[in-house]
């Protein structure tokens, strides 16, 4: 006997009337194991997919970011040597008095007054010489992989279709590109002003959302009793939370530039700067993202501050603390990693965002370091979206670059959150 | 100095015994604060208001001028403020398209990925991947209209013909608006599924079902709330996402429903006029309040609608 | 026939957590149309040894057995078998009522449904609920929610829902210490009426329900060794256990004088 039949028999043995039991199988349940692996396939290639579109996205910038370019001088660089000294190796006198020579003395005295040449470094006078007297244009580019891929063909082509110029396999990115400030010519074009402005409006962001999403977290926490008001302050927030970024946009047109205008354009400190651009300034940008990040800043708030165990409060009122002070003294220290985690990410949201800066006023072209809130601004992911607006390719080389910054920014910000994350790792 | 107590009995007026007084005492300091507290808490209502407001406002205006009507406005196929045509369909359509592409992509794909992470990866795969969705989540808006405009649009050029696909269209922006918006639904999606009791899966799994009936016929639909909320919240992100669309979808108003067609969507359009040179009082710049006030009213009745999901998810669950 | 009939045995059966064994070398043979009580302290583990007889241990990653759990002679954990047709023919009630968010009808139909059942399913559904003495508090309400019902009502459904796939056996997880007193009598007696067709093993903390219900007993204990694990010290007849056990543990169990 077969041990089937042994088990059958078995079974048979033990049965009663009425009794359902099976001998075979489930008819079905290959079909269903089958389906079960296909499903399984699925949802997996569905997740990696989300990952290959990250993986292609950040490729494509790579890509973008090098290159084989075709570079076409208007003068040759030649012609501006002095006793034999190419122009690299000039001093910054020496580079200044080119200028001034080469220059209509109009142009010069413009040059000057945008910011005097004392003031100027070596590095912006050489850009300078290059971008007024050499002028260097961009004839054609090639990315990355194309360069890599098919480098034999590009140069052939190039000594072909542009000879005289020189073909140099260039890095986008680089130290000079980070110190430049904007320029109309691509050569010389930086983003020394746009990261510096990203600087300004972050700062005026902070000072604005940091204390007053933690007093609205600290009160919606701590103070405030379940009532109709504050039912509604709470709804409020979370809804707050998903209005689209370009509505403070507009809101901050409305606001901080046109109503607020005496205000964020400084008149009323008495600044009377003729470049600023009425309300368009870093403030009411900075103001801008602030409203935009508070109601993210608030419920991360919220829940570092609910995370702190009642324990402690009742600790500290049962030994005749004021509620202040039991907030001051054991609720924040408690829930500050955690309140600095959240208000970091939400800055690094703040960081990427272009719409609301778009309509609030970012100045297109400026080449002039903001100096203080009352600025006209432009910033990272402004210069970004400017860029890649441009039809010719080599702006957008440039916008691969500077994405490649404004990433690596976000990237250490979300490093020093989750560092703040793991060093203050929950006690309770 | 004898004083009277509550009862009303004297006390002893022993110097070494201080008198025993619990009457509330005035805190000052802890008054102002909280008044400042309570402020920072208000704002938030003073922003929507604001936001209520001005948009209103400036929308009245714009409704006011002769050159508009509200009916034309709504019906409207053409949207041209030199030759005072004010009709929002071009730009509604537009949205319309984008969000769509948008949605076709991120809903199976996230919900995949959701059910993915929650039902059968690993807890080592789990801790890669579901970073790797939140980088994805973290990345710029105006980095994905740079992939849409650089990577899918020439990519969908290759693929469909140079002379279908215009160099700006509303389908690659959707596709990678669609992108973006996959990690959104899936994070909610996976919190959702996750939340569902144990106990439900392994009262399946004890009735002799496979994984995937577990996963697909009992744990979603307990967790169908939070992910319809997941849904509609990403819904109204993409009506409201600007940048991919302010890069890629094009500039100028198209009544077209073709996704390889160059449209400008409402976002879009807010973006353009409000780039250049705008003066005030302008119908220009009355016409973007009057949009951003639809769109502010849109998303607000979708965030509100996710809510409600949110709220019924939680009442089953917690 | 007078000979015992076994649909389990077990035979050095040690179920692992990772590297702590939770359960060691359990030798046990489980009676067809009995109702097995494993009874034990808390943390023994009863649940755990239970769940190794339709395999849903291996839900929880890291899990692993050695030995083997012959169900009606045949290895369980064979690398050939599959434990859906495990679970299919060995159906599981749990401590908490867990209905599913569905209509008490789906409840019952579904399991069936997805297995392939042909036959009329409100038939199916109709039987299954009488058998769990459910019927006539819910047929006017088939169609609301599982939920909607009381927790001893749930558990009916449960086991409702269990029987409506038509298992062999059915194993209960300490089925009614989420009830009352009343909800608790009624699941006892609905035992005793299954036990007609059904094997059931039964997890209970509660001796006195192990001594009214059950046909044979195993205590379970921790054993005194270094690594903490259950396993089972006396496995016989119900009224020896209570009466005469073998083992001096049992006996201070039994009698409540345990630690």
């Amino acid at each position: 006997m077969t041990a089937k039949e042994n088990r059958k028999k078995r079974i048979e043995s033990s049965m009663r009337p009425g009794d359902t039991v099976l001998y075979s199988p489930l008819s079905n349940l290959s079909a269903r194991n089958r389906l079960g692996r296909t499903w399984q396939l699925v949802f997996l290639s569905s997740t990696i997919i989300g990952i290959l579109a990250l993986t292609a996205l950040l490729l494509n910038i790579l890509d973008r970011s090098f290159g084989y370019v075709v570079l076409h001088a208007k003068v040759d660089p030649a012609t501006f040597a002095v006793d034999g000294l190419p122009l690299e190796e000039q001093t910054k006198d020496q580079l200044v008095s080119l200028l001034e020579t080469e220059l209509s003395s109009g142009a010069f005295n413009k040059l000057n007054n945008e910011k005097s040449f004392e003031e100027r470094s070596r590095a912006e006078v050489y850009a300078l010489v290059i971008e007024r007297l050499v002028k260097y244009e961009v004839e054609e580019t090639w990315p990355l992989f194309e360069s890599i891929t098919n480098s034999g063909e590009i140069k052939a082509y190039a000594a072909q279709e542009y000879p005289g110029d020189k073909l140099t396999f260039i890095s986008w990115l680089t130290a000079d590109f980070i110190s430049r400030p904007q320029s109309s010519e691509a050569v010389t074009a930086g983003i020394r002003t746009a990261i510096l402005g990203s600087l300004w409006t972050i700062l005026i962001t902070i000072l604005f959302a940091f204390p007053m999403g933690v007093g609205a977290a600290i009160y919606l926490e701590e103070y405030a009793a379940d009532n109709w008001m504050n039912r509604v302050i709470r709804t409020n927030i979370n809804n707050l939370a998903g209005v689209p970024s370009i509505i403070y946009g507009i809101l901050g047109l409305a606001i901080f530039v046109r109503v607020l205008e005496k205000l964020t354009s400084g008149a009323v400190f008495g600044l009377v700067d003729p470049t600023t651009a009425n309300g368009r300034t870093i403030l009411s940008a900075g103001l801008t993202l602030g409203l935009l990040v508070l109601p993210v800043i608030i419920i991360n708030a919220q829940e570092a501050i609910r995370a702190v165990p009642q324990s402690l409060r009742k600790a500290s009122y049962g030994l005749g603390a004021t509620r202040w002070q039991t907030v001051w003294s054991h609720v924040l220290p408690n829930a500050l990693p955690g309140i600095l985690t959240g208000t970091i990410l939400a800055i690094s949201r703040a960081i990427g965002e272009t719409a609301p800066l778009v309509v609030v006023g970012a100045s297109t072209a400026i080449s002039m370091d903001p100096s203080s809130p009352f600025s006209k601004f432009t910033a990272l992911p402004i210069q970004i979206y400017q860029w890649t607006a441009r039809p010719q390719e080599e702006w957008r080389h440039l916008a691969a670059a500077a994405i490649v910054v404004l990433l690596a920014l976000l990237l250490s910000l979300n490093a020093a959150a989750i560092f703040l994350r793991n060093r203050f790792a929950r006690k309770y | 100095m004898a004083k009277k107590t509550a009862n009303g009995l004297k006390q002893d007026k022993d110097p070494a015994r201080p008198l025993l007084n619990l009457k509330k005492r005035r805190r000052p300091g802890e008054i102002v604060i909280q008044s400042l507290l309570f402020f920072t808490g208000f704002f938030s209502i003073f922003t929507t208001i604001s936001i209520v407001y001005e948009l209103g406002k400036e929308a009245w205006l714009f409704f006011r001028t002769p050159a508009v009507n509200l009916l034309e406005f709504l019906t409207g196929t053409k949207w041209q403020p030199h030759i005072e045509e004010f009709g929002i369909l071009p730009l509604a359509t537009a949205t319309l398209v984008t969000t769509a592409i948008a949605m076709a992509i991120a809903i199976p794909l996230g919900l995949a990925a959701a059910i993915y992470l929650s039902e059968y990866a690993s807890k080592k795969m789990r801790n890669t991947l579901k970073p790797i969705l939140e980088v994805l989540a973290g990345i710029p808006t105006i980095v994905y209209g740079y992939f849409a405009l650089t990577f899918v649009t020439p990519l969908l050029r290759s693929v469909f013909g140079n002379d279908i696909v215009e160099i700006y269209n509303t389908g690659s922006a959707g596709l990678v608006m669609g992108i973006l918006i996959l990690p959104l639904i899936a994070s909610i999606s996976e919190d959702a599924l996750n939340a569902v009791p144990r106990a439900l899966r392994e009262a399946a799994y004890g009735l002799g079902a496979t994984k995937l009936e577990v996963a697909v016929k009992i744990v979603l639909p307990a967790a169908l709330s939070g992910i319809a909320a997941a849904v509609i919240l990403g819904i109204s992100r993409a009506i409201g996402e600007t940048m991919i669309v302010a890069v890629a979808a094009g500039a100028g108003p198209n009544f077209t429903l073709n996704p390889f067609k160059a449209a400008e969507t409402m976002t879009g359009h807010i973006v353009r006029i409000s780039g250049g040179d705008l003066s005030y009082d302008s119908i220009d710049y009355n016409s973007i309040f009057a949009i951003g006030l639809m769109l502010f009213f849109l998303t607000l009745t979708l965030n509100i609608i996710s809510q409600r999901f949110v709220r019924r998810f939680r009442e089953v669950y917690e | 026939m007078t000979e015992i009939n076994y649909v389990f045995e077990t035979h050095g059966l040690n179920i692992f957590y990772g590297n702590f064994l939770a359960v060691a070398d359990v030798n046990i043979n489980i009676p067809r149309h009995k109702i097995t009580a494993i009874i034990g302290p808390s943390g023994c583990g009863k649940s755990t040894l239970l769940r190794a007889f339709n395999r849903m241990n291996e839900l929880v990653p890291d899990t692993h057995i050695h030995g083997e759990v012959l169900f009606e002679g045949q290895n369980l954990y064979e690398k050939s078998v599959d434990p859906v047709e495990v679970r299919y023919r060995i159906g599981m009630v749990f401590q908490k009522p867990n209905p599913f968010p569905k209509s008490i009808y789906e409840n019952v139909a579904w399991a069936a449904r997805i297995h392939g059942h042909k036959g009329n399913m409100d038939e199916l559904v109709e039987s299954s609920l009488r058998q769990a003495a459910l019927w006539d508090e819910v047929k006017d309400i088939l169609h609301s929610s599982g939920l909607a019902i009381s927790g001893g009502q749930q558990q009916r459904l449960c086991i409702a829902r269990a029987i409506a796939v038509k298992p062999e056996v059915i194993l209960m997880d300490e089925p009614a210490s989420a009830l009352d007193p009343i909800a608790t009598l009624k699941i006892e007696e609905l035992m005793q009426e299954l036990k007609q067709k059904y094997t059931i093993v039964i997890v209970t903390h509660n001796m006195q329900q192990a001594a009214r219900v059950s046909d044979h007993t195993a205590m379970m204990m921790l054993n005194g060794g270094a690594t903490r694990s259950g396993t089972v010290i006396e496995f016989d007849e119900t009224n020896k256990i209570f009466t005469r056990p073998t083992d001096k543990r049992t006996e201070d169990y039994v009698t409540g004088r345990f630690g």
